[in-house]
């Protein structure tokens, strides 16, 4: 089984973040992985993607076009992906930041108001993690002990107060 | 099973380096190969290494230049645009039978072009890596696992034939991480009777040179130096076949476009056609014999490259007539999409 | 029979490709006494240029790298850096270290590159037949100014000296010219300076030396002694431009 995943959002949104820590997860579970982000200017306040595969076997193209996971951070990463999904994805949407909703029939959308969970808990900054839990739930890509390691491993060292933030992140995107 | 790690295509390749004894790198900033002048700018001065930013590419090749004329393991590494600025000093290099090993983080061209992942220079690592008559090796790795077991390769094989080698990477392999895991593999340390290292007092003093102004001295140089080469082909000529055994129609991809072809060809064994793929590792020396080998049972051969077509030239030689090379490539930083290539062979199925 | 005068063991006997008059052999003799006085032969590595001095790495005992045009200090920081205990020098021309290759000299010395560089201003490009140099003079005339250095179009020479002593990397330059006996032994003296500065971890030195290219500039040697002293010496005066070692004292 092979898991497409497109993360899409802001540069600082911790897209690429997000999708680290699932990448680790599927590694602590020995899956075969890749992690392939977009690079260049527009990461400093443009649009940012990554593109996460995880496979049982060899991976081919690392590059995801068709994803069957997709995470939408905001509304040009919305607008650009959505359509692109392949029949049956699973798709996270954060809608504090994008109010419109999809009008095919063919995926599983989730609208998280991830931003705003992540202001009113103490959280703030962690919109990525918050969606990161709920894909966990809805798709079970991985396991939670894989997820909450690959937290652990990902967080810097300089930054290991992030840790329980973080933790708390994904259990609450996990409830939502 | 050995640890593994998950790192980026640069990040792999500068640990791996360090791993086979490089302790000197010299570099200048260019996208999207930096990750690997920051790697070692962090990790060299803790293993008593040295890390130099240069103030241009030029000046970057001329310290290995002297670094390996003085006998250690050195290591540069650049994007498109820099490589240009090094090929006076590879020229110099392999004519002086210096080994190095230089890393191309390849993106969008000619001139400034783009930032995005490319293969458009394969004719300037292959061909025109410099002036003069000569070759570097050149490793064309497709994964991250892949890269740090080259950089060995690239390093044993630039001491042992004196020659420099080019890990031809791009912007997609380079910033992708997948696992890794390092083989434990011991640094091969080879005696350098040759070095400029200081006489002391105990031999003649050793040239470094590449300048011989009677003709017959300097063809000898060169001819002498092709014999070595011929060595090489005969010896590290690399490729992976990928399904090729019953294949019609076998694509002929390195890289990251091997990497898309890899899912082209799945799709299309999935929808019944006989394809295949042969994956040159080596494009110096190129791997004639597998994609010749290949035309004994494959009627069709499909060549896939990030440029519009430049080692296409090396598998029409390689075929020498025996079966028709199709084309298909995209350009200009775009990576081709699986679905795509499959396209392209459908139509050659038809 | 008392031996008062022999060739420097680090200059091999050899027969050089210089011009007759040409004052390049006086460098190198002086370069290889000071390597005898140090006796470092054993542990220097020298860095040949292109220009007239390319195939100084045939007359020098010790260990010798030919560089790219302009490109000695690059390939002597690779040098030093991977063998930091030995003593590198560079012997480089007026067109290797000032045009082509500016940016690698200005990036030596300012990065405290611990390193030497003998620099031979004559004033032209001697190998390739007597072009404008960057540090031909106003109104000189070369195969490329024929009528003469015009500045307006051509543009100013560059003080080399003058301007490295403004980085903080450079430890010592000083430029002496070898037109005179007492010059000469003044130009030694500066060349020994500069390798002990090296060898005391000081950081970049630099000696420029005026010299004169009889060929290329058309005249006798004796004349072009003299005409490095009526032109060159008031536009590129002698002295010491920078040394650090003395302010530590």
């Amino acid at each position: 089984m092979t898991r497409n995943i497109l993360l899409a959002g802001f540069g600082g949104q911790g897209i690429l973040f997000a999708g680290k820590v699932m990448a680790y997860a599927g590694l602590i579970e020995e899956k075969e992985i890749s992690w392939l982000p977009s690079y260049g200017p527009e990461m400093r306040g443009g649009t940012a993607n990554c593109s996460v595969c995880i496979s049982d076997d060899p991976i081919g193209s690392p590059l995801v076009l068709k994803p069957d996971i997709l995470v939408a951070m905001n509304l040009p990463s919305y607008d650009k992906f959505i359509n692109e999904a392949a029949p049956g994805a699973t798709v996270v949407v954060d809608s504090t930041l994008v109010e419109k909703r999809t009008e095919r029939t063919d995926i599983n959308v989730f609208y998280v108001p991830a931003t705003k969970l992540a202001n009113e808990n103490g959280l703030k900054g962690l919109a990525n993690i918050i969606c990161v839990g709920k894909l966990l739930k809805e798709t079970g890509f991985a396991s939670y002990d894989a997820v909450e390691a690959a937290i652990r491993k990902c967080v810097p060292a300089k930054k290991a107060a992030m840790v329980d933030f973080n933790l708390n992140a994904l259990k609450l995107g996990m409830d939502n | 099973m050995a640890e593994r790690f998950l790192m980026k295509g640069n990040e792999a390749l500068a640990e791996a380096a360090i791993m086979a004894g490089c302790r000197h790198y010299f570099g200048y900033p260019i996208t999207p190969q930096t990750e690997i002048a920051a790697y070692m700018a962090k990790r060299m001065p803790k293993i008593g290494g040295t890390f130099l930013q240069a103030e241009s590419e030029i000046a970057a090749i001329n310290m290995v230049l002297g670094a390996a004329s003085a006998g250690v393991r050195v290591l540069t590494s650049s994007s498109s645009p820099g490589i240009s600025l090094k090929t006076e000093g590879l020229s110099y290099i392999a004519g002086s039978d210096l080994p190095c090993v230089i890393i191309d983080v390849q993106r969008g061209g000619p001139g400034l072009g783009g930032i995005q992942p490319s293969q458009a220079d394969y004719w300037q690592a292959t061909r025109a890596l410099g002036h003069g008559d000569y070759f570097a090796i050149v490793y064309a790795p497709n994964s991250v696992q892949e890269m740090v077991n080259v950089v060995f390769d690239a390093f044993d094989n630039a001491d042992t034939y004196r020659v420099p080698v080019m890990i031809l990477s791009d912007g997609m392999l380079g910033q992708m991480m997948e696992p890794v895991s390092f083989p434990e593999r011991e640094a091969k340390v080879l005696d350098k009777p040759w070095a400029a290292c200081g006489h002391k007092n105990e031999r003649k003093h050793n040239i470094i040179n590449s300048l011989y102004l009677q003709p017959q001295e300097l063809e000898k140089t060169v001819v002498d130096r092709f014999k070595r080469y011929e060595i090489i082909k005969e010896k590290l000529a690399s490729a992976e076949n990928y399904l090729t055994e019953d294949a019609d129609i076998v694509v002929v991809a390195y890289g990251a476009s091997s990497r898309i072809v890899k899912s082209a060809v799945n799709a299309a064994r999935a929808k019944g056609i006989k394809a295949g793929m042969i994956r040159p590792i080596t494009l110096w020396p190129f791997p004639v014999n597998a994609i010749a080998d290949a035309a004994k049972t494959a009627k069709r051969f499909l060549c896939v490259e990030m440029s519009m077509g430049q080692m296409i030239d090396d598998v029409r030689l390689a075929l020498n007539g025996a079966a028709p090379v199709d084309f298909f490539g995209r350009t200009g930083g775009i990576i081709p999409s699986p679905a795509e290539v499959l396209e392209q062979i459908e139509k050659l199925a038809e | 029979m008392s031996i008062v005068f022999e060739r420097p063991h680090a200059l091999l006997d050899v027969t050089t490709n210089y011009c007759p008059g040409c004052t390049h052999g006086i460098i190198h003799k002086l370069v290889a006494q000071v390597i005898d006085e140090l006796g470092c032969e054993g542990t220097t590595v020298g860095v040949a240029p292109v220009g007239c001095s390319v195939m100084a790495y045939n007359f020098f005992g010790c260990d010798m790298v030919q560089a790219p045009h302009g490109r000695a200090p690059a390939v002597a920081t690779g040098l030093k850096r991977a063998l930091p205990e030995n003593v590198i020098f560079t012997y480089q021309g007026d067109g290797d270290l000032a045009a082509i290759g500016t940016a690698e000299t200005v990036h030596a010395a300012t990065r405290g590159e611990n390193i030497t560089i003998i620099f031979v201003n004559n004033a032209i490009y001697g190998m390739t037949g007597g072009q404008m140099a960057p540090t031909s003079l106003p109104g000189q005339v070369t195969q490329t100014t024929p009528y003469g250095r015009d500045t307006s179009t051509a543009g100013y020479p560059v003080r080399v000296c003058e301007m490295l002593s403004t980085l903080s990397g450079t430890a010592y330059a000083e430029r002496v010219a070898v037109d005179t006996i007492p010059n000469i032994r003044k130009a030694k003296a500066a060349i020994r300076k500069a390798f002990d500065t090296q060898i005391a971890k000081k950081g970049f030195s630099i000696v420029e030396v005026l010299s004169t290219c009889p060929t290329n500039w058309g005249l006798t040697p004796d004349e072009a002694l003299q005409w490095l002293r009526d032109n060159m010496m008031p536009y590129y005066p002698l002295g010491v431009y920078k040394d650090t070692t003395k302010e530590e004292k």
